[in-house]
């Protein structure tokens, strides 16, 4: 069966070219969106099928296409590695990307580039799946600036449409942002991939990780095992919308909602997560690689919960959301608990997906309204996405046994008590994040469903929307609820001995990690596993408390009061920290000054042509000068002819 | 052998047919020199299909005397780096002849005639294995290509055709000393031949360990000089923006396709073969220079208000990798280099051609003046997005390959021998990134402001014609480099070695052992 596995990625990228060669004559929408679907869907069924067969005990796999680049000694192929890691990473990006496309024929219906919506994305499947399926860096490299690619063309997507943002005019100008923040991440991968080529001499992942951690000692905390994986780190920053690259994943909102939910949520942006999942050896032997990700995680965590709880467009706090949930994978991942970071990217997979759509469909249904401060009571006129929606916010802020408690709860408790990199501070910085977002969801919970109704009644008629959208919002509710059962903590099952099922699963992916780390498997359950799951519990509660008392009161009066006390916080959170406006000011201001003034006008123009034209100048002035020799007067030729002989017999004379 | 000499001939012997016909009789003018071209492509396949890519060294030989003398003889052959370049001028030329049918307007006669002389001039420059040979066709270059420019250039043709002129000239002068003295030297001192001279390259190129090395030295930037100016290299880079601005479409096209591609030619062709040592040693300043040409062109482009002026400058980014990869004298630097080359050939070949189509439709170049057009030109955008993503770099397209390669070539050289060429280098994919992804958002998105923008017709049939061959190769270099980069790996792998044994004493690469039977030589 896992020799079928290049069909996964094959597939789409047939949809994406049929659609794009010929979607225009297919007038058809339900046809042009069946296509789409179809194809994704069939990925996802073989994934399942190969999922199973990995399951029944199989090893990993690599299935050779063809020999890509060979040059000198250097060889790639182009070939998929079938391994726990990469079919975990498939399975939903097939499964929640088939939903999103099905949900997608109804959310698109009418728009005039029908086709060309659906054939980028699956292009974009195409290309993620070449990301984690690949069995070399340079595989997943194409499949990374591939995302990219299909994250610029759909954020700009309604590209005569015009976008707010920082120096942002129109949707393009984000998608421009997107792509270009991207890049400098992608230069730190290009780096990186040439310091493993000098190390190990392949980048092929097997051979690389063989080498690294059969000679681990030698490895362990060198310059360039730390250089490598910083470099690799920062493109993952780029990717995944950390700091200090994480300033475009707001603007990339830009795009159609599908879209937010697939690329900007779900998948894409975990693919810095599965990238250091993947160097888990590499990354392992670096302790400074490793507290540099637990930093910049937990910072981005905090800093952009904090941006979440005073937004007001419904997408651009769950853009924010995302970024804050994305640094708490990152602490998972540089603590060592990595498998606890992929239960994560799941299960976020699941609830952020849901509430993107949930916002998209409320978006439909308020015809293009996406400021909660003119919503509210919309429960009454969409039922099923009110309901799904509040599942999705008790996912994400913690509230028991929905599946981002169990995921969530995990990574507290290795921030607490990991040995390599944990502690109560990370701890803490983490707990207040989450404590955050419980609030900033639950504030968009009743802004947009509950409360007193905001809208204009005579230009807006909010509606439910059609039956392909509730598809996929009920079926990612009841996955964002039992989702977590993959992976049950051992606290909650304190009576099992074995792991838990998705960790078991993972186990042979970072058994070289762990062996590195010298983490050894233990099942005990502490005592402190309780308290601060208790703790954290009651703060979700709480934080739900707090966030309808305040905003069920419709003059809001203790939230403004908050912010006309305390304006300065205030306005620091509203305007995202002023980071677009620094990057702006420090550097990208200053490049365009110097490359217009100084490069151009002065080095060109000035010095080097200066420089040309001056010679040429030069030797047309002396020739003007010579030419009055040349007077077509006889008598003067011969006074110079009689100078000239006397010259040279004197010359001959005197020498 | 005939492949070689038709494919030379044919565009001069299309040009001189051309004469015969009557001006008024512009259509018959265009078709035959269209057909000429195409047919040259065709003769041309039959030389890639006819080539043995593992034998490493010439192929197609074929030798004539010519002026005796001074043992300057008409010899030509091809081994994989050429034939790849051949191959590309073959295919571009057609391309932008195809081109000029809209936008040359004016003395069509002579117009064609001196495209399909360009022809000949640059597939001589590629094919020639005789110093003196090369330098007449190197020569030869500079007349059409001023013609071109001067008479169906754009308002400033004048200036920019005077600059291009003294900057060639200047380096060609340079190489012509070069050339007399390496041939006297070759000639004279130690080959002891009759009429102490020689121009014969083959005989040439084996002689770098005879020749000193403070000799080699000044020899080595009288040539590098000259190909450097052509390439152009950083500082010597002014001449081109002009060049490229003021030519007409068809002009730019061959200009970045294929004639820039000479300079970076010679500099393997001829300062690496011929002066191994000398290269070395000046490895690191020509290297450094690159690099300096990748960042300054990038940064220079972004900010420029008209588009082809921006195009112009992205060349001299580009070419700074092919420079890198050159001096970085690996395997995967030469491959880098030489695949670096066709791929900026087709993907700056074909932003220019789409300029040249925004161009043709509201004659401005200014970015200012567009906006929208994307939904007035949907066809037109896709096309124009892939040009542009090919130029950016983006793996799975062509661009890709020929960075990495050149990076990667120049990241591990044990010429170089310091990993910030290529950091510093590799900065330019994300500079590329921001000048032409902004060019494409003010010229392509947002909505149709300007009212001449309004009704802009979608590509016609012949624009297609000219784009999607372009298209194929884009992606076919991107997904499967092999059946380009296989052309040129014996002929690399053998260069890298000769450097390798100066260098090492011993070779990097074993090659094939090539039977006579296999060598393809006819005298």
């Amino acid at each position: 069966m896992h020799q079928l596995i290049y069909l996964v990625p094959l597939l789409p990228l047939i949809g994406f070219v049929t659609l794009g060669l010929w979607g225009k004559k297919i007038k058809n929408e339900t046809l042009i969106g069946s296509i789409a679907s179809t194809t994704v869907g069939i990925s996802f069924i073989i994934t399942l099928l190969i999922f199973f067969e990995l399951l029944s005990g199989g090893n990993t796999h690599i299935v050779k296409l063809f020999n890509w680049i060979s040059v000198g000694n250097f060889n790639i192929d182009w070939a998929y590695q079938v391994d726990q890691l990469s079919i975990t990473f498939a399975l939903f990006i097939t499964g929640v990307g088939f939903l999103i496309h099905v949900y997608s024929i109804g959310y698109m219906h009418g728009d005039r580039s029908f086709y060309r919506f659906f054939s980028y994305l699956n292009l974009f499947i195409f290309m993620m799946l070449n990301l984690v399926l690949a069995d070399n860096y340079l595989l997943t490299f194409l499949g990374w600036e591939g995302v990219g690619l299909a994250s610029y063309l759909l954020i700009g997507f309604w590209y005569d449409s015009k976008f707010p943002g920082v120096r942002i005019t129109w949707t393009g100008d984000a998608g421009m942002k997107a792509f270009v923040v991207n890049r400098i991440g992608d230069f730190g991968f290009l780096v990186g991939m040439f310091l493993i080529l000098i190390t190990f001499n392949t980048l092929n992942y097997n051979e690389v990780f063989d080498i690294a951690s059969s000679n681990y000692i030698s490895y362990a905390n060198t310059g360039i095992i730390t250089a490598i994986t910083l470099m690799i780190f920062l493109g993952c920053t780029g990717k995944s919308a950390q700091l200090p690259l994480a300033v475009w994943l707001p603007d990339a909102m830009a795009g159609p909602t599908s879209v937010s939910a697939l690329i900007h949520a779900a998948t894409m942006v975990t693919a810095g997560i599965f990238l250091v999942a993947r160097n888990s050896v590499l990354f392992s032997l670096s302790e400074t690689t490793m507290s540099v990700v637990v930093v910049v995680g937990a910072l981005t965590a905090i800093i952009a919960a904090s941006i979440g709880l005073v937004q007001n467009d419904i997408k651009k706090v769950l853009a924010y959301s995302t970024v804050s949930q994305l640094g708490f994978m990152f602490v998972a991942l540089g603590v060592g608990a990595y498998y606890i970071a992929i239960f994560h990217v799941i299960t976020h997979a699941f609830f952020k997906g849901l509430l993107f759509l949930g916002s998209g469909s409320v978006i439909h249904g308020m015809h293009g309204e996406q400021d909660i401060k003119r919503m509210g009571g919309l429960k009454k006129y969409m039922p099923v996405t009110a309901k799904t929606f509040l599942i999705g916010t008790m996912a994400i802020a913690g509230i028991p046994f929905f599946s981002g408690f169990m995921s969530k709860d995990e990574i507290l408790w290795y921030a607490w008590s990991s040995h390599h990199g944990g502690g109560w501070l990370v701890w803490l910085v983490l707990a207040v994040a989450a404590m955050f977002t419980a609030f900033y969801m639950f504030r968009l919970y009743y802004l947009t469903f509950e409360g007193k109704e905001r809208f204009d009644h005579h230009h807006v008629h909010p509606h439910e929307s059609p039956k392909t959208v509730t598809f996929a919002l009920i079926t990612l509710a009841v996955l964002s609820t039992i989702g977590g059962l993959m992976n049950i903590p051992p606290a909650l099952t304190p009576w099992l001995h074995s792991d838990p099922l998705l960790k078991s699963w993972l186990k042979p992916i970072f058994a070289n990690a762990n062996m590195v780390m010298g983490e050894h498997a233990h099942h005990g359950v502490e005592i402190m596993m309780y308290v601060l799951m208790a703790l954290a519990t009651v703060v979700a509660f709480g934080m739900w408390a707090l966030a309808k008392k305040w905003y069920s009161d419709a003059a809001w009066s203790t939230p403004r009061k908050l912010a006309k006390n305390y304006q300065p916080v205030y306005k620091l959170l509203l305007n995202k920290y002023w980071l677009d406006e620094l990057y702006y000011a420090s550097i990208i201001d200053p490049i365009q000054k110097l490359s217009t003034s100084f490069l151009w006008k002065f080095t060109d123009i000035g010095i080097i042509d200066g420089i040309v034209n001056g010679s040429a100048k030069s030797v047309e002035l002396l020739g003007n000068r010579i030419r009055l020799i040349q007077n077509g007067i006889v008598q003067n030729y011969a006074i110079v002819m009689i100078a000239g002989i006397v010259g040279v017999i004197a010359w001959i004379m005197f020498l | 052998m005939t492949a070689l000499l038709v494919t030379l001939f044919l565009p001069l012997l299309g040009a001189l047919l051309l004469l015969f016909f009557k001006s008024e009789n512009k259509g018959l003018i265009k078709n035959t020199a269209l057909g000429i071209s195409l047919l040259t492509f065709v003769v041309s396949v039959f030389l890639m299909l006819g080539f043995n890519s593992n034998n490493p060294g010439f192929q197609f030989i074929y030798e004539a005397v010519w002026i005796s003398a001074f043992d300057a003889g008409f010899r030509i052959g091809l081994d994989g780096m050429s034939l790849l370049l051949v191959m590309l001028t073959t295919f571009i030329t057609p391309i932008a002849i195809l081109s000029s049918f809209d936008s040359i307007k004016k003395r069509e006669k002579e117009y064609y005639v001196m495209v399909l002389i360009l022809q000949f001039a640059m597939t001589g420059v590629f094919v020639s294995l005789d110093l003196f040979l090369f330098y007449i066709f190197w020569e030869l270059i500079l007349i059409p290509m001023y013609f071109i420019i001067g008479i169906w250039g754009g308002k400033d043709r004048l200036y920019a055709t005077v600059k291009f002129f003294l900057f060639t000239v200047v380096g060609s002068l340079f190489m012509l000393i070069a050339v007399v003295w390496l041939g006297y030297y070759a000639g004279s001192e130690i080959l002891n031949l009759s009429n102490g001279f020689t121009t014969n390259y083959l005989v040439i190129k084996e002689l770098h360990d005879r020749i000193p090395v403070d000799l080699q030295e000044w020899m080595f930037l009288a040539f590098a000089l000259s190909f450097l100016i052509k390439v152009p290299l950083f500082p010597l880079h002014t001449w081109l923006p002009d060049a490229h601005t003021e030519a007409p479409t068809p002009g730019s096209v061959i200009l970045a396709g294929v004639l820039l591609k000479m300079g970076t030619y010679g500099l393997i062709r001829f300062n690496i073969e011929i002066f191994p040592v000398a290269s070395m040693n000046y490895s690191g300043i020509i290297s450094t220079l690159a690099v300096v040409g990748i960042i300054y062109g990038a940064l220079v482009a972004m900010v420029q208000t008209d588009i082809k002026r921006l195009v112009a400058y992205s060349s001299v980014s580009h070419l700074g990798f092919v420079v890198l990869g050159i001096f970085a004298m690996t395997a995967e630097g030469f491959q880098g280099a030489i695949i670096q080359m066709v791929n900026h050939g087709l993907s700056t070949g074909m932003l220019f051609l789409c300029v040249g189509m925004l161009y043709e439709r509201r004659h401005t170049r200014l970015i200012s003046e567009y906006g929208g057009i994307a939904k007035v030109m949907p066809n037109f955008a896709v096309m124009f997005a892939i040009a542009m993503f090919a130029s950016v770099g983006l793996p799975g397209l062509n661009g890709f390959i020929g960075e990495f390669l050149t990076l990667k070539g120049a990241f591990d050289s044990k010429i170089l021998g310091s990993y910030w060429y290529t950091i510093f280098g590799a900065t330019g994919v994300i500079f590329a990134a921001v000048y032409l992804l902004w060019m494409y958002q003010r010229v392509m998105f947002g909505t149709v402001d300007n009212p001449a923008n309004k009704n802009l017709p979608d590509l016609t049939s012949k624009e297609w014609a000219m784009l999607v061959p372009i298209v194929i190769f884009i992606v076919w270099i991107g997904i499967y480099p092999n059946t380009f980069l296989k052309i040129s790996d014996a002929s690399t792998k053998q260069l890298v070695n000769k450097i390798e044994m100066i260098k090492f004493n011993k070779p990097a690469y074993e090659l094939p052992e090539i039977k006579p039977a296999d060598k393809n030589i006819k005298k």
